[in-house]
């Protein structure tokens, strides 16, 4: 099962991860798993377990282009990311990294603290009561970008980027 | 006939693109800086086993984030950088006390009009201000441009934003831009580009204000056509007649008063007279969006001749060396001093919150920046207004948020 954390609209990468705790600033980057959200949600990155959800309202992600932000999901194991607007440098970012972005509003769906199983394949949520939610599937250039693993293996693979005709 | 963003991608993509489509593209330039640097050399020769740039010559590096370094953790990844620079045969390294990146590239010629233009920052929509489609991105995606010499994108719907007359007495671009915030919100141009019309009057670094607030409305460029400036460049876009655009925004520059953008939101924005009283501790002047000689010109107007309020500290950090210069050499920045405002290196400043006067917890701070966002420059417990030049220093002058128009002496605050 996977854990839900729920956040509000315009959730930007400062509150993310502070400018202030950039690897730039840090004197070991491995410390980065210990920030996300650290002055937002002080909670989350000590309760955190891999697999679990974000669940956001609009604009996720607005404000600075720093990759750390969702790279600091990564490391702590976030397993998807669900809002109905994400920003548009943080979704590049999360789908080079590889973590799944799906675009729907279930905030009034889910609460904080839900338990969940996401089935990222056919892209269906069910709930601890048996509620079954369908996430919109995503384009095809980002499903193949998130098969690979992120933008690095795919272009490693394939040696063209998303989109692209092969 | 296409839009600015179509003209420019349609000449990187090599074919004729409309929005929405997906293209690949060759990239004209690539700016990196200090503080992604170290990531994106990492990923460029751990990740993707790339040995060299695609090009040294269309990369530039600039040490603008924390400069001069403020920790020895700064100071060693700068001398990384460094020594990257010269293995890799980059020849523009921009260094500490240059400047922030996007008004250098700008004043080295080395941004130009319809170029695509890459940065690590995601104010690099700034490049916008001379007619280049300018975008941020993460590391990962500018290591990738580094290697190969391109990326990809959806070609973006575009929004415009049409100024008309002319701005009164004490208002200016800052309050322009704060204007379309509040108009089209945080989100309002997400996925698109923004092209703002009608601001023929406007100089580079002015436009530069309006291009690098495009990206706090979401956008993925913030484009005026460059038209009537003696810029050159692979592609002079113009404003076509006939393009499509997804959503036109009217803003009368004549009725406009000044704007400001309160706790903790940057689309959080209201007349300055709605406001009420807002002591304020500290007055900023500075960043790529409103660092630049003008900013500092219409601050020293107000200032000339009179001293900071009380308890007031204001810290003025340039956009570049070269406004410095400028402002060193025509006496705006003697009148700063006189005034009791202190002078930083040129670069980000305490825009990010990581030196060169952090905020403590409780603070107010005016700002001439581009975010409020709760923490960005320094205690998650201060608070941010961001506001104009002009209002800045109208309000280093109370210790309170003030209307320019209150303090000034009658002569038009807008340079042209």
């Amino acid at each position: 099962m996977a854990r839900v954390w729920l956040f509000g609209p315009d959730i930007n990468t400062d509150q993310i991860v502070p400018g202030r705790y950039a690897p730039y600033m840090l004197k070991d980057e491995s410390e980065l798993r210990r920030y996300p959200f650290i002055e937002h949600r002080p909670d989350f990155a000590p309760n955190v377990r891999p697999g679990d959800i974000i669940v956001a309202g609009k604009n996720f992600g607005c404000g600075s282009s720093r990759e750390y932000a969702p790279l600091a999901l990564r490391m702590v194991g976030v397993g998807a990311i669900i809002a109905p607007l994400f920003a548009r440098i943080f979704f590049r970012n999360a789908l080079n990294l590889g973590i799944p972005c799906f675009t729907a509003d279930l905030t009034s769906e889910l609460a904080d603290g839900d338990e969940v199983e996401l089935d990222l394949e056919q892209g269906r949520i069910t709930t601890s009561d048996g509620r079954v939610i369908h996430l919109p599937p995503p384009p095809l250039f980002l499903r193949e970008v998130w098969a690979a693993g992120g933008i690095v293996p795919f272009y490693r693979q394939y040696g063209r980027f998303p989109g692209e005709v092969a | 006939m296409p839009t600015m963003s179509e003209q420019i991608l349609s000449r990187v993509a090599g074919r004729p693109v409309r929005a929405g489509d997906v293209v690949t593209a060759n990239v004209d330039l690539v700016m990196v800086h200090d503080s992604l640097a170290p990531g994106i050399i990492r990923i460029l020769h751990q990740e993707l086993g790339a040995e060299r740039v695609w090009d040294p010559q269309r990369v530039a590096v600039v040490i603008d984030h924390v400069a001069p370094a403020a920790s020895v953790q700064t100071a060693e990844k700068q001398q990384e950088v460094r020594r990257w620079v010269r293995t890799q045969g980059i020849p523009n390294l921009f260094d500490v006390g240059r400047g922030i990146s996007h008004p250098v590239l700008v004043e080295e010629g080395l941004a130009q009009p319809g170029m695509l233009i890459l940065g690590s920052d995601s104010h690099s929509t700034a490049y916008g201000c001379v007619g280049a489609f300018g975008s941020g991105m993460g590391s990962t995606d500018i290591a990738l441009a580094l290697a190969t010499g391109k990326t990809w994108l959806r070609v973006p719907e575009t929004i415009v934003v049409r100024a008309r007359g002319t701005f009164g007495f004490g208002v200016g671009p800052k309050d322009l831009a704060l204007r379309a915030a509040r108009l089209l919100r945080a989100d309002g141009a997400t996925y698109a580009a923004i092209e703002w019309h009608g601001v023929e009057q406007l100089s580079v670094m002015e436009r530069m204000t309006l291009a690098t607030l495009s990206i706090e409305m979401g956008a993925k460029a913030g484009i005026i056509s460059p038209a009537g400036l003696d810029l050159t460049g692979p592609l002079v876009p113009t404003v076509d007649a006939d393009a499509q655009y997804q959503t036109v925004v009217e803003i009368d520059l004549g009725q406009l008063e000044p704007q400001v953008s309160a706790p903790h939101y940057v689309d959080n924005v209201a007349d300055l007279s709605d406001l009420g009283r807002v002591a304020v501790d500290v007055v900023y002047l500075g960043t790529c969006t409103n660092g630049h000689y003008e900013d500092m010109a219409v601050a020293a107007q107000i200032l000339a001749g009179r001293r900071l309020a009380p308890g007031v500290r204001m810290i003025v950090v340039p956009a570049s060396a070269q406004a410095l210069q400028r402002a060193a050499s025509d006496g705006t920045l003697a009148t700063l001093l006189a005034a009791g405002a202190t002078i930083g290196t040129p670069g980000c400043g305490a825009c990010i919150g990581r030196h060169m006067g952090v905020l403590a917890p409780g603070e107010v701070c005016l700002f001439t920046g581009n975010r409020n966002f709760r923490g960005r420059m320094g205690s998650p417990e201060a608070q941010i207004y961001l506001a104009s030049p002009a209002v800045a220093a109208a309000t280093a002058l109370t210790g309170y948020l003030t209307d320019p128009r209150t303090v000034m002496d009658g002569q038009p605050v807008v340079s042209q």
